[in-house]
């Protein structure tokens, strides 16, 4: 579209120059992420090809024993994937509840001193190293468990979950805070005005008026429950096994990725290859959440 | 104006409003609402309307550290809104409001409209429909919307998110409905047809307005109030107020010379 500018203007020329500098150095930062995430794409891809050529899509997929390191090498993705998706739902079925209604409290029902006070320790708990987790699910909340449920194993996928679920309620609580927070205060009076309770105004306007902002927050949850490598490496027992028992040892995608990592394999195996294809699929299930999460935040917002 | 046998609806007796921090927004306020009439609260920025129309239903409630002094006393039950035994919630199921800007609530238009129902814990689906269906048309809103009741609320222009406020309001059979300038974010058309059905709703309830503009109180109340400063300057029939105010700070504001 050809846009008419008067002469006076056009002639600023040395202006439209600085303009479009300005302009490529932003799209040059924006660019950056996607020509990284691109590039990550492209390796795991290409190394995962090097994978594929010795061992065949079906096996990877349909295999139900992964052991590259025996002798009699199997590599069957699916006890990595049950052992990840296990450990991710029970950290999410601990960590939505509570993550959801804390933000509520924060952000409906705390008073300022009490917010004020518990945000900070929320995010504290954000940066704490992962590793500590996962001493603290060994030595602390697996024991625990043990004493509840006996002949719980030491190493298991529940207490590993649980505690996952802990690290990821500061990043559910604080994201859905900050969500609700920014619901205008003019709909809440509306809600006040008609007679509703804080309860009723938290619950029927203020929740679903910041629901896109909730989902992002699980999204971001599931991403990180999903990805979390040390305290299911330390935790979990490093076994892969096909097992959805929250009893069982087992060993995540990323407990693999790292115990490869750290050297067990020679470079250049097709063991160590397997590294990347098992990255691949990581990165594909963190996709389909993330796709998922889109869609049923379109469809929320659709059902009003 | 048959103004000797129009009964009472409310009254403010001697009310003060004191923000948190100490400021005194309302001095001493005395003003007498009457049924089935439409008063308008005028003057100058924060001369203290707004902050008056939201003691009648205790919205000063929702921010700590607020204070109000005197009554506002309801009829026939002589029910002081601000007494200390009162529940707000209480007075906002009597009295219903509609805001500067409209807020519908990220809902389908049935739902905005059946909230305060809902929020009574009412269930019969039949009579909240019935009810829906009565507050759109109270609210001159039902034929532009019957055919979508369960789109989103947002989707409507801002004229029609304004009167789905007041049939939101209306759903409920308040005896009093507020009016925060509600016509101040809307174009001149919607403008001219919220005033129009302010009037039809005359006859169903008794309504107090704020307003910056004059026009809109001379066209549309029965009566009018100018505050100044926190303080109640000069009430009266609206026709009075705007052909014969008997103080000068009124005349000056209404001529335009201040304000």
């Amino acid at each position: 579209m050809e846009i008419q500018i008067s002469d006076r203007l056009a002639k600023k020329f040395r202006r439209n120059l600085i303009e479009r500098g300005i302009e490529f150095l932003l799209l040059l930062a924006a660019m950056s992420a996607v020509f990284t995430t691109i590039a990550i794409v492209c390796i795991l891809l290409y190394e995962s090809y090097t994978f594929f050529e010795h061992v065949s899509l079906r096996d990877f997929l349909t295999d139900t024993q992964w052991t590259p390191l025996f002798a009699d090498a199997h590599y069957g993705i699916m006890p990595l994937v049950s052992g990840t998706v296990t450990t991710a739902a029970i950290a999410l079925a601990f960590a939505i509840p509570v993550g959801t209604i804390g933000a509520i409290y924060l952000s409906e029902f705390a008073s300022h001193r009490v917010r004020e006070t518990v945000k900070p320790i929320l995010e504290l708990l954000e940066g704490v190293p992962t590793i500590v987790f996962g001493y603290f699910a060994l030595l602390l909340v697996t024991p625990l468990l043990q004493k509840l449920i006996p002949g719980l194993p030491t190493f298991n996928m529940l207490g590993p979950g649980i505690v996952i679920g802990i690290m990821v309620i500061p990043y559910i609580a604080s994201v859905s805070e900050d969500a609700m927070r920014a619901v205008p205060m003019s709909m809440r009076e509306g809600s006040y005005a008609m007679g509703a309770t804080r309860f009723q105004t938290a619950i029927r306007v203020v929740t679903p008026a910041a629901i896109s902002g909730i989902i992002a927050a699980y999204i971001l949850a599931i991403s990180r429950a999903v990805g979390e490598t040390m305290v299911v490496a330390i935790a979990a027992g490093q076994q892969p096994n096909l097992t959805f028992n929250p009893m069982d040892s087992a060993a995540t995608i990323t407990a693999y990725i790292v115990q490869v990592a750290m050297g067990d394999l020679p470079h250049g195996s097709i063991g160590y290859q397997s590294i990347f294809a098992a990255g691949l699929v990581l990165m594909l299930m963190t996709l389909f959440f993330n796709l998922l999460g889109h869609f049923t935040r379109k469809k929320f917002r659709e059902a009003y | 104006m048959v103004t000797v046998t129009t009964p009472l609806k409310a009254e403010s007796r001697d009310l003060n409003f004191i923000y948190n921090g100490g400021h005194r927004a309302l001095k001493g306020i005395n003003m007498p609402l009457y049924e089935k009439k439409i008063t308008a609260l005028i003057g100058p920025s924060g001369c203290g309307k707004s902050t008056f129309l939201r003691c009648f239903n205790r919205m000063h409630d929702l921010y700590p550290g607020n204070k109000y002094e005197g009554q506002i006393v309801m009829h026939p039950d002589n029910t002081n809104v601000l007494g200390a035994g009162v529940d707000p919630i209480e007075v906002r199921m009597r009295i219903s409001m509609v805001f500067q800007k409209p807020n519908p609530f990220p809902k389908s238009i049935y739902e905005n409209v059946a909230y305060g129902l809902r929020v009574r814990g009412e269930r019969n689906k039949r009579i909240i429909d019935d009810k829906v269906e009565e507050a759109l048309k109270g609210a001159a809103i039902w034929d532009e919307v019957k055919d979508r009741l369960h789109d989103l609320a947002f989707n409507l222009s801002g004229g029609q998110q304004q009167r789905l406020c007041i049939a939101r309001a209306l759903a409920t059979d308040p005896e009093i409905m507020l009016f925060d300038e509600p016509t101040s974010a809307l174009d001149p058309i919607a403008t001219a047809n919220i005033e129009e059905l302010m009037t039809e709703l005359r006859d169903r309830l008794t309504i107090l307005v704020v307003t910056h503009n004059m026009q809109q109180a001379a066209r549309i109340s029965d009566y009018t109030a100018y505050m100044y400063l926190g303080e109640m300057m000069e009430y009266g029939d609206t026709d009075r107020i705007f052909t014969n105010p008997t103080r000068k700070e009124t005349e000056d504001y209404i001529t335009g010379k201040f304000g």
